[in-house]
């Protein structure tokens, strides 16, 4: 446990330690997690799931790489800005809602038809799933922000401990 | 989705595409992929005319929240195609000017994405049915001229003017929401058309004169009346296409607009006729006597804007007088086509002047009267456009500011013959103080075209004079072109465009067949009034030097800007005092407030009601439901006697999916779900954070037993279970789920119910919540990021 928490502040220790199961365990189930919340997040409507759970989970998977590995490492394999993305989840889930009144309909009246795929058969198209991506965004970048921001904050204060020292 | 709704949004739709462009393509001048956005929405205005002319109005709803009323309901008469082509024609000039007005090197991508915001705004204000849309959009000019006030953010007088108008409109702006909600209490409608018909009802009802007042406010706030005016010369910190756009053509009008909008519906009221008519009539006075005294050219302007609209105001009051006593005299409808007629008008030239003088600016480097002068041989282009408009201002033949302000000195003169019962002692004073007024407006006038381009050479200017690009210089060619066709044709404007807009005003369908002449007759007084004005206006320019210590008379503490800073300043500190309060910086005392507070609300409540516990209903307890509880009070007891913080999080963690399993039993998936994911975050967070609590110091490390905390927790969770138990047996009506299972695959076409009312069924909730999460994400990023440095300044701190 105490191995674990020391890489959340990457600095705190300053030969890495190198924890092979808990690195390999996290390249593995990071991806299932990923298309385990892409599945959840798509079954949303029919079946237990959604934007907000799906976004969570992509944050959780994110995070699960963070324990494993460090800041630095994470911050160049997904070069995102979370604030942007958080921007734009907003924006999506404002803007779809809106868009929706060409249809002539009022505010936030979702609309669905159903369309002929070739292998998939007959697939339902469901604005809401639109408005849930801005959710799912919105939710998955929140939440990273914070948590990023906390571990920056945690190696710097490591840091500045170190020089000190 | 109509034409009309596209071209209102078209701005703003546009301004996300010019936003974007603009990061990736800067070799060509964005103004150039701007200007085509107001030039097209003119054009189409343009074609409303034969229409609206023909005393037709137009009426397209698009349903926007049905429900609650708000529906984005176009309404285009006469009136409001009058503004709405202001809005569009003159933008159309101010993005050209800009281009020559800005270079490369400003935001340019801000500016233009603020203008079309702007546009968008200012056509949703004008062109609105619906108050509550009209409010909406009345907020989003505050905002987008916010904005654009503080374009040059680095500036410090940019920022206070920027917090000025901010402050000051939306203080208006929420009072007339005020007065909105209250007319729609009268009404049972939001609909301005809808509150017409509803014109007995709101004159015999108590609350028509809160409204009334509550809207003027919006109106005076927003048309810089006296006294509110003093945001409107901050404002002027805005580059200049901006101040010749929102802070004199369009946006300061918007409060005409809603003056003569709600002139049918309040002017039964003798409060609204002599508050707009006194108001107006002030402003106009004192604004262009401060003009007068100002060096920095655009604080000229300023004040004469706000003297200008002044001079509007008191012309609407007269007006609504007409309507107010029902008298069908000339005088009164004549009243309206000057209002109307000196509206155009003043676009016309003060836009021009203010484009001029941004000129001005832009090839000498300087706006102060004091370091000008002489320069009619080096810009004699600007020197022919500043003559002709300011005359036009001052009120000369043959422009046309001529023709609008004989018609004001007339309809002055006429209401103080009439006779009416209330101030009827004052009304002499009417004429009076609108001959004084255009003195003075006279004398500014004079001081603009004299001290920039005719005396001496001051040879001191930061930059070499010259002549401007032709690119700036066509715009206020068009607007003084303008200034000089209407004055000497002015019933070009009267048939199309004055008649049905002042019908609007008055809400008649007579037509009222006005004829602008320049010639009233030697015994007309408003004649005499002008060359009187020609006279001493001029004999006071001469000996300005012996009058102008006047303006050092009267103290700075007594300014109207003195007690708004004043105010300002101890707001922020009777906020701070109340805040440290109670503000700890503990958790703990703001759980203790918290709680505390829930205890007493819900022994109130529960003392106050009879409530009853029903067992009946309550479903049997099974042994896995009673395991998972146990777990989570063995949890609940370990973190209260533990030592450590690990095991203390731990323990809280175990809490969470204990809860979550619960939820599974109760088959409650997708609450399961969310548990989990929450949980396995939380306490990754908490980790996180661990490393940032304080280090215990000894005497912390026992815990002490708390009295006060003990009762209030206790207290709490005694409610919480009697409040749950109480809610299942007291059904007051039936539960909503039933709707929900029936419809959630009719209306919804979804299978899972619990994400259709998400995304759906309440899907506003989920978007503010959306909202709340995004939100405190970046509030956590300022908190954690923003640092007061050493020097006291805010500082972006930067880690990759």
């Amino acid at each position: 446990m105490k191995s674990t928490l020391k890489k959340l502040g990457y600095a705190r220790v300053h030969k890495q330690m190198n924890d092979v199961f808990l690195k390999y365990t996290a390249k593995v189930v990071f991806p299932i997690i990923i298309v385990f919340s892409v599945n959840l997040f798509f079954s949303g409507h029919y079946t237990p799931g959604g934007g907000f759970v799906g976004g969570l989970l992509a944050a959780a998977a994110i995070v699960l790489l963070l324990l494993a590995y460090d800041l630095k490492t994470i911050n160049k394999m997904i070069s995102f800005d979370y604030k942007w993305l958080i921007a734009l989840g907003l924006a999506v889930s404002i803007f779809v809602p809106l868009v929706l009144m060409i249809f002539g309909v009022p505010f936030f009246t979702h609309q669905a038809f159903y369309m002929e795929l070739p292998i998939f058969g007959e697939v339902p198209i469901h604005s809401a799933v639109f408005f849930d991506v801005g959710v799912y965004i919105t939710v998955a970048s929140a939440t990273l922000l914070i948590i990023s921001l906390l571990a920056t904050e945690q190696a710097m204060s490591d840091s500045e401990g170190a020089d000190r020292h | 989705m109509t034409l009309i709704h596209f071209a209102i949004l078209l701005p703003i739709i546009a301004a996300v595409f010019i936003g974007v462009l603009y990061r990736y393509y800067k070799k060509v001048h964005l103004g150039w992929f701007v200007l085509p956005v107001p030039v097209l929405i003119a054009a189409y205005l343009f074609t409303l005319i034969p229409t609206v002319s023909n005393n037709q109005v137009i009426f397209e709803s698009l349903q926007f929240m049905p429900k609650i009323g708000m529906n984005f309901d176009i309404y285009i008469d006469g009136l409001s195609l009058l503004f709405a082509i202001l809005i569009s024609g003159i933008g159309a000039l101010v993005v050209l000017y800009s281009i020559g007005y800005l270079s490369h090197q400003e935001k340019l991508g801000n500016f233009y994405v603020y203008l079309l915001i702007f546009m968008t705004a200012m056509l949703g204000v004008v062109l609105n049915d619906n108050v509550l849309m009209l409010y909406l959009f009345w907020e989003l000019t505050s905002i987008s001229s916010f904005l654009l006030i503080a374009f040059w953010f680095n500036r410090e007088r940019s920022i206070y003017g920027a917090q000025k108008s901010m402050l000051i409109t939306m203080f208006g702006g929420f009072l007339m929401l005020g007065g909105f909600l209250t007319l729609s209490l009268i009404t049972d409608t939001f609909s301005i058309r809808e509150m017409m018909d509803q014109m007995p009802a709101i004159q015999e009802s108590p609350l028509a004169p809160f409204a009334l007042i509550l809207i003027l406010f919006g109106a005076f706030t927003k048309s810089a009346q006296f006294p509110f005016y003093v945001w409107l010369p901050d404002a002027m910190e805005a580059p200049t296409p901006v101040s010749a756009y929102l802070h004199s053509a369009t946006m300061v009008k918007a409060g005409l607009y809603l003056v003569s909008r709600f002139t049918p519906l309040f002017a039964f009221s003798e409060l609204w006729v002599w508050t707009i008519l006194l108001v107006g009539l002030v402003t106009l006075v004192w604004a262009s006597f401060n003009a007068i005294k100002q060096d920095d050219l655009k604080a000229v302007l300023a004040f004469s804007t706000v003297s200008q609209l002044g001079l509007i105001m008191s012309l609407l009051g007269v007006g609504a007088l007409g309507v107010h006593s029902g008298a069908s005299e000339q005088v009164f409808t004549v009243a309206i086509v000057a209002a109307v007629f000196h509206l155009i008008n003043h676009a016309t030239f003060k836009g021009a002047l203010f484009m001029i003088i941004g000129i001005v600016d832009h090839e000498t480097g300087t706006r102060s009267l004091k370091r000008l002068g002489g320069l009619v041989t080096i810009m004699p282009i600007s020197f022919t456009l500043t003559l002709i408009t300011s005359l036009s201002m001052a009120g000369i033949p043959p422009f046309n500011g001529f023709l609008s302000k004989e018609l004001f000195l007339e309809a002055m003169f006429a209401i103080s013959e009439a006779d009416f019962s209330v101030l009827a002692d004052v009304s002499v004073l009417f004429p009076i103080l609108a001959i004084v007024g255009s003195i003075f407006t006279l004398i500014y006038s004079v001081i603009l075209i004299r001290g920039i381009f005719l005396g001496k050479v001051q040879p001191k200017t930061p930059k070499e004079p010259k002549e401007a690009p032709p690119l700036m210089l066509v715009p206020p060619i068009i607007l003084s072109v303008l200034v000089v066709v209407f004055g000497l044709f002015p019933n070009l404007l009267s048939g199309t465009i004055i008649d049905p807009a002042a019908m609007g005003i008055l809400n008649t369908a007579e037509p009222l067949n006005t004829e602008i002449s320049h010639w009233h007759g030697w015994d007309s007084p408003a004649l005499w009034a002008t060359v009187s004005i020609v006279v001493i206006g001029t004999l006071l320019y001469l000996f300005r030097n012996t009058w102008m210590p006047v303006y050092r008379l009267g103290s700075k503490s007594l300014s109207i800007n003195h007690f708004y800073d004043q105010g300002l300043i101890y707001s922020s500190l009777g906020a701070e005092k109340i805040t440290d309060g109670y503000m700890s910086g503990y958790i703990r005392s703001y759980l203790v407030y918290i709680f505390s507070g829930f205890t007493v609300l819900a022994v109130i409540t529960l003392i106050n009601t009879d409530i009853t516990f029903d067992w009946s209903t309550t479903s049997e307890i099974n042994i896995t439901e009673v395991a998972i509880m146990l777990i989570i009070l063995a949890s609940l007891v370990a973190i209260l006697i533990t030592a450590s913080r690990m095991v203390a999080i731990i323990m809280f963690s175990v809490i969470g999916f204990s809860l979550s399993l619960l939820f599974v039993f109760f088959r409650a998936v997708d609450l399961a779900l969310t548990q989990l994911a929450v949980e396995a975050i939380i306490t990754s967070l908490f980790l996180l954070a661990f490393f940032q609590l304080p280090k215990r110091a000894r005497h912390e490390e026992r815990r002490r037993f708390k009295l006060n905390n003990m009762f209030i927790s206790v207290a709490v969770g005694a409610i919480s279970i009697i409040f749950g138990i109480a809610a299942y047996s007291n059904r007051l009506f039936d539960s909503i789920s039933q709707f929900y299972i029936d419809n959630v695959y009719d209306l919804a076409s979804g299978g899972n119910m619990v994400n259709v009312i998400l995304v759906d069924f309440r899907g506003m909730d989920t978007l503010f919540e959306t909202l709340v999460f995004g939100l405190a994400g970046l509030g956590i990023f300022i908190l954690l990021r923003l640092r007061v440095n050493k020097k006291g300044e805010n500082e972006y701190e930067e880690h990759a």
